[in-house]
């Protein structure tokens, strides 16, 4: 008998594991919870609107999840439980076809030069980040923000050798604000949220690649209405200036 | 083997099977997602060929330097006795439990540009951020460890009575070193190197921080599968196929090896 007790034990044991990790989406009273998912570079200003969101509506709790945006897109693809989604660019919302309702575009961000303070290797312009010695960090092709970096160079007729090509706009900052590399590419807001750890250089040639942000209620939303809510505060006054100080532009 | 006559508890294979499904079934299903008539375009594409060329390099280069670091360190802590010893021990066996990202800032804040070492390292006209030694400094830090706890563990395991002998009859400590010591402790060693070079395949968190990610000089196949995934996630499954396959190839002939020496010397 011994043995059945054990199993049983074990039993008891596997369910409480399963129900103490299981999260609770159940809407049971009056607490509700909106789960935005938005693209990393949302991080600051969609946690600051999830917050004025929270004031505005009593008894609501604003789930935020952020990670790349095709990774993001994989993951609503599988069912992750999201009612919002703000993308880094329009080819992520493109993806999600039908399951987005009516996508809005509510943001710009542009392209800008990063370099450690101090500016050691005296970057002015685009055209100095092939100059040969200076150790230049990308994005990759791969990911939104190398794509941009590659169309802005081909429209200058400028070759760029970086020394690494990134993961992610903040592998690309890391580098730059650890002083590991003289200069790197990524996006206005980057530059304007890493503060003092790196200085921003614009160059006109950054108009050829505006990446535009666009936002949609998610069609099997479980909060459809707060969803709805959510997209028209971004694209409501509040949400516009939350955006622009952070450095974005207009849509 | 166990002895006849002693068995197991039977509730024990239940666990024991959920483990192994836990183990195998994210295998299983990575492998059906494989795209079969890709599946050679991909894998043998240049880009393909250039990371696990470089991952294969820069992971036996690894483990060649933990070798020649890590057998010494073993056995001084195998070994002697001395004051602080327990806290050395945890010390080296540190990046073990670091997550790999924080080693990668750590090799960054010494041997960067302004890191601690970084600036005599310039006036010498030695630069390691961005290149492949760079890579190979960030799967040593992090393999290390293993290879120094499973050959410090085999050391203690085998005992010293032979060393003891061999120095009676005259033989250096160099020798004793050499042909008592090491002989004794080779299946060990073997294993731990083969877990040194199987940790610096897989090393990821720890090169993007520290070496970067360019084709061909720092961009090792985890991290090619990492990119990959965002752009072609097909390429990304056939790659990581290859990336097992990889580590299956090394470890099984390895792990066979050891069971076999162990089984023959009891």
């Amino acid at each position: 008998m011994r043995t059945t007790r054990t199993l049983s034990a074990l039993a008891l044991a596997t369910v409480l594991a399963v129900t103490a990790t299981g999260c609770g989406s159940d809407d049971s009273g009056s607490k509700q919870t909106l789960t935005v998912f938005a693209a990393s570079s949302l991080t600051r200003t969609f946690t600051e609107l999830g917050r004025q969101f929270e004031a505005e509506h009593h008894g609501v709790t604003v789930r935020l999840g952020f990670g790349g945006s095709s990774d993001l897109v994989e993951q609503i693809r599988s069912g992750a439980p999201a009612d919002v989604f703000a993308s880094a660019d329009t080819k992520n919302m493109d993806k999600l076809g039908d399951a987005a309702t009516d996508p809005r575009s509510f943001a710009s961000n542009t392209l800008e030069i990063a370099v450690p303070p101090g500016n050691p290797a005296g970057i002015t312009d685009l055209q100095d980040l092939t100059k040969p010695g200076v150790k230049l960090v990308v994005c990759a092709p791969e990911v939104p923000c190398g794509t941009a970096t590659q169309s802005v160079a081909r429209s200058a007729s400028l070759t760029l050798k970086p020394v690494s090509e990134e993961q992610s706009v903040t592998d690309v900052l890391g580098k730059v604000a650890s002083g590991e590399a003289d200069a790197g590419v990524v996006y206005v807001t980057d530059v304007k949220g890493a503060g003092s750890k790196v200085e921003g250089i614009t160059f006109p040639e950054a108009a050829g690649a505006v990446n535009v942000y666009p936002i949609a209620a998610l069609r099997d939303a479980k909060q459809s209405r707060l969803a709805q809510e959510f997209v028209d505060l971004v694209l409501g006054r509040d949400g516009q200036q939350v955006l622009a100080d952070a450095g974005f532009g207009k849509p | 083997m166990r002895p006849p006559g002693v068995g197991l508890p039977r509730w024990l294979y239940l666990p024991a099977g959920l483990g192994a499904v836990f183990v195998l079934l994210p295998l299983a299903a990575m492998v059906s997602r494989v795209d079969g008539t890709h599946l050679v375009a991909l894998i043998t594409s240049p880009s393909s060929r250039e990371a696990l060329w470089l991952s294969l390099r820069t992971s036996a280069a690894s483990t060649l330097v933990c070798v020649v670091l890590g057998v010494p360190m073993a056995v001084v802590l195998a070994r002697t006795d001395f004051r602080g010893q327990a806290a050395a021990r945890s010390l080296v066996l540190l990046p073990l439990v670091v997550p790999p990202v924080v080693s990668g800032i750590a090799l960054l804040y010494t041997f960067g540009r302004r890191g601690l070492l970084g600036h005599a390292l310039h006036v010498v006209g030695v630069e390691v951020a961005f290149t492949s030694v760079a890579v190979v400094m960030a799967q040593t830090f992090v393999a290390l460890p293993f290879l120094v706890i499973s050959l410090e563990g085999a050391l203690r395991t085998a005992g010293q009575r032979y060393e003891v002998a061999a120095a009676t009859l005259g033989a250096s400590p160099s020798t004793v070193f050499r042909r008592v010591t090491l002989p004794l402790v080779l299946p060990g060693l073997v294993s731990g190197a083969v877990l040194a070079f199987a940790r610096s395949l897989g090393e990821f968190g720890a090169t993007i921080t520290f070496a970067g990610s360019l084709a061909g000089t720092t961009r090792t196949l985890p991290i090619q599968i990492y990119l990959e995934r965002f752009d072609d996630p097909d390429a990304a499954v056939a790659l990581s196929l290859l990336l097992v396959v990889v580590a299956v190839l090394v470890i099984a002939p390895a792990s066979r090896a050891t069971v076999r020496h162990r089984r023959g010397t009891r």
